[in-house]
């Protein structure tokens, strides 16, 4: 993984020279899984077809490493085409400092006030009544995968519900199976445990903790039966010591481990394997306990460029990424939600059309990706990658948990 | 120096002043105007982009109050004590073996100079597979019929900085025999002779007449290895990226970390300014006595 982001560094110093011609646009952003690449292609389909050329800044690793590499060419005065963030404040202060453009007259043109839904989406690209950002899927963290056949090798139905599968583990273990697949990498624990608060706490819970700050209830009864949850957790995710999600997932698809606690992204890797939801995998949204989804996701945003003819392609990006057409075939290969309210799919698998219900009936919340800056985040980060790593007792856990939430912004 | 007055002493050797401008510029716009601008900075609440708004030691205080940073210095404590006496000894070892005149001198010297050519990201690479517990020595060693054999520091939070330190000494070892062997040949042939007529044993020779006598590389030695700890990164981050959990954090990771990932310039100023305090506490008194004694002898 790590060599690869290196390789991605070099290609990418090397890439800069071919960007210069004339409505040639590089696109940084994450997405370098199989099932991502699979689906940003799309975009470069589609970008292609306009007589733009795209060029591919894949940027390899985790989010977190390339964001910092975003970021530093965008403050350096080398400012790609277009570039992924996470819906939320990854990229606030780039927007106040005036690095990157707006995108009104293409808004107002193509109706997007609309047509986006739900409408939070956009205004979490406003800044002082202009429009920064489109984004371009929306992504929910809130899924259990369950590997069927790892189930049936245990002899024990899959269940159905976070309690039902921590009561399955020990049969789980006794087949010589790891009950919860989990990678060594901070944001994925944090990322449980975000979940468990949303699943097993509920929506005002999760509110009151990331949306006010409150300290006192992040160090109260409620949360402390997450960090118990938490606590199963860790002991289900004892032997899995792999490090990307992905690797996470293929332990699932092979029936390796039990289940994973993911993000829908996970659902590209299945069907990239050529897994069928509901008959080789299992999904449950808000882990089967509350049915909430967040609403986080990935934006496009567009660095201010000097050069007119980029600038134009820039708006073309832009409206290709949010056309119906694109929308629908890039969310298929990606396992997420379209944006838009209006297009149909119906060429949806078993889980994503779960996703679709909770977003109809607006069981919908903010991501802490909106919630809580990338400071505080990644100091969840780091308590959550240090407390399943040791022996930290729950209660020291949510000690530093309350502190953290007190001294959040 | 010739007494010519004035114009003698400005134009003296003109080319050579001109010629080392360039240098002079680097120094002190890039290297002591970017410690100042950061130091001062450090003192503000910048986040992503940086912004003159003073908050006081505020930064330090949360710094001093993060256990990760806390687990940084510790282990940056551990890897610098181990690899600094490890590499001495094993280094000098290496080199007094190599001095007994033995046969393929040349190919040893190269094998064990190899590793200094990699870079700390193949090095850690290279490590993290050997140790790795699945594929690595652990399970070869299994394979051999040592079933309930266990050698899996990188995936022990109490073990995982020895693992980092073993590939650490592997790479860097090579190149402090070297240094120790070009000391160790500059020592006059006469004085092992004088020994040896006088009947003092060889390893009393090494210990109370060589080593006192190669101060000079000891000390350009020590010096070579300190950089070399203070700056601990990127063996860090391709072998364990800091884990298990933050057990392998070590400070330059912090500061980079939160300067582009957390986007919190302060905070990670901070950590860097820690770091550069660290560094003057050692190398202020060693200059003091390096230089400010030749100055009086």
């Amino acid at each position: 993984m790590k060599r690869r982001a290196l390789a991605a560094m070099l290609t990418g110093s090397v890439a800069l020279p071919w960007a210069a011609s004339a409505a040639d646009l590089e696109v940084t952003h994450w997405w370098t899984s199989g099932g991502e690449a699979a689906a940003v292609a799309e975009f470069a389909k589609a970008f292609d077809a306009t007589g733009n050329h795209w060029v591919d800044g894949a940027i390899a690793g985790s989010g977190e490493t390339a964001r910092s590499i975003m970021v530093s060419r965008i403050t350096g005065g080398d400012p790609m085409g277009a570039t992924q963030f996470n819906h939320g404040r990854q990229a606030e202060e780039l927007v106040a400092a005036g690095l990157m453009r707006d995108l009104d007259a293409v808004a107002e043109a193509q109706d997007w006030k609309s047509v986006i839904n739900p409408p939070s989406l956009l205004e979490s690209c406003m800044l002082d009544g202009h429009l920064y950002c489109i984004p371009v899927n929306i992504h929910s963290w809130q899924w259990l995968w369950l590997s069927n056949q790892a189930f049936a090798d245990a002899g024990v139905p899959v269940p159905a519900n976070w309690e039902e599968f921590v009561a399955a583990a020990p049969a789980l273990q006794k087949a010589g199976k790891i009950p919860l697949a989990v990678g060594q990498q901070g944001w994925q624990m944090t990322g449980i445990f975000n979940d468990l608060l949303l699943g097993l706490g509920g929506k005002d819970l999760y509110l009151k903790v990331y949306d006010e700050k409150d300290a006192e209830v992040a160090g109260g009864a409620d949360v402390a039966k997450v960090f118990k949850a938490l606590d199963d957790a860790r002991t289900l995710s004892k032997g899995s010591n792999v490090q990307s999600w992905n690797e996470a997932t293929a332990m699932v698809i092979s029936g390796k481990a039990g289940g994973q606690v993911m993000g829908d992204w996970a659902q590209g890797e299945f069907q990239v394997a050529g897994k069928v939801a509901g008959t080789d995998y299992t999904c449950l949204p808000g882990l089967g306990e509350a049915r909430y989804i967040t609403t986080g996701g990935d934006s496009f945003y567009f660095p201010a460029l000097d050069d007119p003819e980029k600038s134009k392609a820039q708006e073309v990006l832009a409206e290709v990424i949010l056309s119906p057409e694109t929308q629908v075939a890039f969310n298929l290969k990606k396992g997420s939600l379209p944006v838009r309210g209006d297009v149909d799919l119906a060429a949806a698998n078993d889980c994503m059309k779960k996703g679709l219900a909770i977003l109809k009936e607006g069981n919908v919340l903010k991501s802490t990706d909106e919630l809580i800056s990338p400071d505080t985040t990644t100091q969840l980060n780091d308590l959550m990658s240090e407390f399943f790593a040791e022996s930290m007792t729950a209660e020291d856990a949510q000690k530093r948990f309350a502190g953290l939430i007190e001294s959040a912004d | 120096m010739s007494a010519d007055g004035p114009p003698g002493r400005l134009f003296k050797n003109i080319s050579a002043k001109i010629a080392s401008i360039p240098m002079i510029l680097t120094a002190v716009v890039v290297f002591l105007g970017g410690t100042l601008w950061t130091v001062i900075y450090s003192f503000t609440d910048s986040k992503l982009l940086p912004r003159l708004n003073f908050v006081g030691l505020a930064q330090y205080e949360r710094l001093w109050s993060t256990p990760r940073w806390i687990v940084s210095i510790e282990n940056l404590a551990i890897y610098g004590i181990l690899s600094l006496i490890f590499s001495f000894v094993i280094g000098f070892l290496l080199a007094a073996l190599l001095d007994q005149q033995i046969r393929f001198e040349n190919t040893f010297r190269t094998i064990f100079l190899y590793p200094f050519a990699l870079s700390f990201i193949v090095t850690g690479l290279v490590w993290q597979w050997i140790l790795n517990p699945d594929f690595g020595l652990q399970h070869i060693i299994r394979g051999l019929g040592w079933e309930n054999f266990t050698f899996n520091p990188l995936y022990d939070a109490r073990l995982v900085m020895f693992g980092i330190v073993l590939a650490g000494l592997w790479q860097g070892t090579g190149l402090i025999m070297c240094l120790m062997l070009a000391g160790l040949r500059g020592i006059d042939e006469d004085i092992w002779k004088a020994a040896r007529v006088e009947g003092i044993p060889t390893w009393k020779t090494y210990l109370f007449i060589v080593i006192p006598m190669m101060r000079p590389v000891f000390v350009t030695t020590l010096v070579i290895v300190m950089a070399g700890i203070v700056k601990l990164y990127d063996l860090v981050v391709a072998m364990t990226a800091g884990g298990p959990g933050t057990a392998s954090e070590v400070p330059a990771k912090y500061v980079y970390e939160f300067m582009f990932r957390a986007q919190n310039l302060g905070q990670g100023f901070a950590a860097s300014t820690m770091m550069l305090l660290s560094v003057a506490v050692v190398v202020i008194p060693w200059a003091y006595l390096e230089f400010g004694g030749k100055r009086r002898g």
